[in-house]
């Protein structure tokens, strides 16, 4: 084996489950250019929830894509996750019937679980008696399920692990998959999908200062402009197949990106002006890890949070840790026109920072007009540039702050 | 270079005392701390039993917006976070706080919170279209499973690498594995690693009286987790909380700590096969042995000591019992291998840590706890489970190994330094 710093991580794979899109194609043409679906929350029992827009997934039969005995087990996140794993693995065309079963492993990360199986079931409890809760409650609302079930369902025997984190959570678990790879471990099914629009899962969330109220769809969730308000929550994620990038070549996979380079670190929720120098730290750590200067990054999908002190906080850290080329690179959020999906979200960036590399294309920032920050924000169209090295950022609300640096696919090694 | 992993620090909230010193009289006295439940009333329900904490988080130092902020399991980590700051004797305030990180693991996360929140939002389950207005403050914070390594990274000024792990019942162990990991490859360090949970709640106590995992042993509390025994009927649910300090071992000795002992080794594999089920051969935990022995560069032979996942369900103790015999080999019979689960239950993500910190008092004590109610061997279990007296024997290198729901088979061993 080689020496684990010779043993890259390249992305062969990738299984998109997201509001503007099921599926790469779909999500990449929505996500290019540049529609918003952010709408009126539809979920039964939401109506009267002072959360007024979400970006949900309505074009996701579960029944058509997952076994019965594994739908009646689960929660709709791991439906997600399952999902977003089949695309992701159909995608690296990886074929595990001959190799061992101890070689491929999965990580998750997750926010919120099964909130809506959880809430069924509680509503039996506490409706009907303890006798009325269903025999899959014990393994549908814990945040272990997707990984376990995506395990089990595909026979993935290697190292498992699950990122229960906010949602700088989602790029730890690429980190999490690349340091599997390194230690020995061939591949990784990896990534994040959550669904946390159940009435009782919004309940828990509404006490997020940063939620935005707003109930008009154009004007809920608009980062680093003016009328920043705050952010909409969203369902969906993406799940990639990471694995060792010469085994890849190897067997002939297209390597459609190499993860280069993380950094994570925490600076708490006492402020969000606390999370620039938290997040600078996090690039430049990813950058050293990547071997890459700051010049050489061609896009930034930002954090973008959409309240006004996170937005300038995240504005300064990029230019902090890119220097003068922080305001010039092109950065871009495109989960404006999705909504954030917790963990998922960063998952999705990921993926749409891959597919804008193969495609070389900067996708915009879905009605944003205006920019009142020292960042070159991509709004309107989207923009043809020439891609090699996309920066990834994520910050969750419990203070983590995550950078991931991704090189193209036919960048030298 | 290698970089080697010390424990510095432990500290524990544990069903039958709160600190190191009350939970390991506990342990080596062999006495059990199940009781009938009564965090809530337990009637209707098929399991009524548990190993429940006497907790007072003010009299552990709590300040009063950790109280109102923080929910009972992420109560008992910054509990067990400050015991083993202080007895690590760690001035966090003079280090670099960028090279300190948290990695604390959790099954269910704030559940007991989530649940009795919900009671009052669907006026006790008649709604679905739950009442946001009767929910109480912060519970966005209990939502969140980062929560719990957040409070406890905020608590010591933390801003390296924080996670949560939620790798079911073998989430201590993980997160204690992954926190060895980011020292050895650099990433931290100190990192105060471990595990809290707080599932004594009705909902939990119903799904695992759902599936029968539990004990319906009702009539003897004191006697109902038997682990190994072969009137085992399922596990006791506890709760609890354990952290250590662990520390890049010349960043330990440079400051002239003590070492309790080293981390040397951990591995976690999926079965793939179950999410609640074991096979009857073990060969995805035996698998996390070899490895985890193998990273540790500890022969099999040397194995002092298993800390058994050790339920108390049938198929688990089988299942385990198959997976140590498979990796230590003729060796497996010689080996004392026991489960604390007995005294202080099974406090599902919380006990890999609580386990842990015990295996770091037998190797520092030299001694090694028993299983307590083990009276009527199980002939497909033919181990030595230390029966319910503790012994006293030199310890270099003990093994610690655990399975969760998910699948998950996970082993870290700990060595007294020097034993490499």
């Amino acid at each position: 084996m080689d020496s684990p710093t010779k043993r890259r991580t390249a992305l062969t794979g990738m299984g998109v489950v997201a509001p503007n899109g099921v599926g790469a194609d779909a999500f990449w043409k929505a996500t290019k250019e540049g529609v918003s679906v952010l709408d009126p929350i539809s979920r039964e029992g939401c109506e009267h929830l002072p959360l007024k827009v979400a970006g949900e997934i309505r074009s996701f039969d579960p029944a058509s894509v997952i076994e019965g005995r594994y739908l009646v087990q689960t929660d709709r996140f791991t439906h997600l996750a399952m999902a977003a794993a089949d695309l992701a693995l159909e995608d690296a065309r990886l074929d595990t019937a001959d190799g061992s079963p101890f070689a491929v492993g999965v990580v998750t990360a997750t926010g919120s679980g099964g909130g809506e199986f959880g809430q069924h079931e509680l509503q039996r409890l506490w409706g009907q008696g303890p006798r009325f809760v269903g025999p899959y409650q014990s393994i549908a609302w814990f945040y272990a399920a997707s990984t376990g079930q995506i395990s089990i369902r595909g026979g993935f025997k290697g190292p498992c692990g699950v990122v229960a984190s906010d949602e700088a959570g989602g790029l730890d678990a690429l980190a999490h998959a690349r340091r599997g790879i390194r230690r020995g471990t061939d591949a990784m099914v990896v990534g994040a999908a959550e669904a946390p629009l159940a009435p009782y899962s919004i309940v828990c969330q509404l006490g997020y200062d940063e939620l935005s109220r707003s109930a008009d769809p154009a004007r809920a969730y608009l980062p680093f402009s003016a009328d920043a308000c705050g952010f909409v929550p969203a369902e969906g994620g993406a799940m990639f197949v990471a694995e060792e990038e010469s085994a890849a070549r190897r067997r002939g996979a297209p390597v459609r990106a190499v993860v280069a380079g993380h950094g994570a670190t925490f600076t708490g929720t006492a402020g969000w002006e606390r999370s620039r120098e938290g997040l600078a730290r996090a690039v430049r750590t990813a950058l050293e890890d990547a071997a890459c200067a700051p010049e050489e990054v061609d896009v930034v999908f930002a954090d973008a949070l959409g309240v006004p002190e996170a937005d300038r906080a995240e504005a300064l850290a990029i230019t902090d840790a890119l220097g003068p080329h922080g305001s010039r690179v092109p950065v871009t959020a495109p989960k404006a026109g999705t909504g954030r999906a917790y963990c998922g979200t960063a998952l999705l960036d990921t993926a749409a920072a891959v597919l804008a590399m193969e495609h070389g294309v900067v996708p915009p920032t879905p009605g944003v007009t205006d920019v009142c920050h020292d960042i070159a924000l991509v709004t309107g169209l989207a923009r043809t540039a020439e891609l090699r090295t996309a920066l990834v950022l994520s910050r969750g609300l419990m203070g983590s702050n995550s950078a991931l640096v991704l090189r193209r696919g036919d960048a030298p090694t | 270079m290698t970089r080697r992993v010390a424990v510095t620090g432990i500290g524990i909230v544990a069903p039958g005392g709160v600190g190191v010193p009350a939970f390991w009289d506990l342990l080596t006295a062999g006495r059990t701390a199940t009781r009938g439940i009564t965090l809530f009333d337990a009637s209707g329900y098929r399991s009524r039993v548990a190993a429940e904490c006497d907790f007072d988080p003010a009299a552990c130092g709590l300040d009063d917006e950790q109280i109102a902020t923080a929910d009972r399991y992420v109560q008992f980590a910054l509990a067990a976070a400050a015991e083993a700051v202080r007895a690590s004797g760690l001035d966090l305030a003079a280090e670099d706080p960028w090279r300190v990180g948290v990695s604390l693991g959790s099954a269910v996360g704030g559940t007991t919170r989530l649940e009795h929140d919900y009671v009052l939002a669907s006026a006790s389950g008649s709604r679905w279209d739950v009442d946001h207005r009767r929910v109480g403050p912060h519970l966005e914070r209990v939502f969140a499973p980062s929560t719990l390594a957040s409070h406890v990274a905020e608590a010591h000024g933390a801003h390296g690498p924080v996670q949560t792990v939620s790798t079911g019942c073998t989430s201590g162990l993980d997160a204690i594995g992954y926190a060895f990991h980011s020292i050895e490859e650099g990433r931290a360090d100190i990192v105060l690693a471990g595990a809290a949970d707080s599932p004594i709640s009705p909902i939990t106590v119903a799904c695992f009286d759902a599936i029968k995992a539990t004990t319906a042993n009702n009539d003897d509390p004191a006697g109902a987790s038997r682990p190994f025994d072969a009137r085992r009927d399922g596990f006791v649910l506890g709760e609890g909380g354990a952290v250590l300090v662990l520390e890049e071992l010349e960043h330990a000795r440079r400051r002239g700590a003590e070492v309790l002992c080293e981390v040397g080794g951990f591995a976690t594999f999926g079965n793939a096969y179950h999410m609640t089920g074991l096979t009857t051969e073990g060969l995805e935990m035996s698998r996390a042995i070899d490895e985890a022995l193998a990273h540790a560069r500890a022969d099999r032979t040397e194995v002092d000591y298993v800390n058994a996942h050790g339920s108390g369900t049938k198929q688990n103790d089988r299942h385990e019992t198959a997976a140590v015999k498979r990796s230590l080999g003729e060796h497996a019979y010689e080996t004392p291998m026991s489960s604390i689960k007995s005294m202080v239950g099974h406090s599902l993500g919380a006990i890999g840590a609580i386990e842990v910190v015990a295996c770091t008092l037998a190797l520092a004590r030299g001694v090694v706890p028993p299983t307590a109610n083990y009276e009527v061997p199980d002939p497909e279990c033919d181990l030595d489970y230390v029966p319910r007296t503790a012994r006293e024997m030199p310890l270099r290198t003990v093994l610690s190994v655990g399975s969760g729901f998910g699948g998950f088979q996970s082993a870290v061993v700990l060595r007294r330094t020097g034993a490499r």
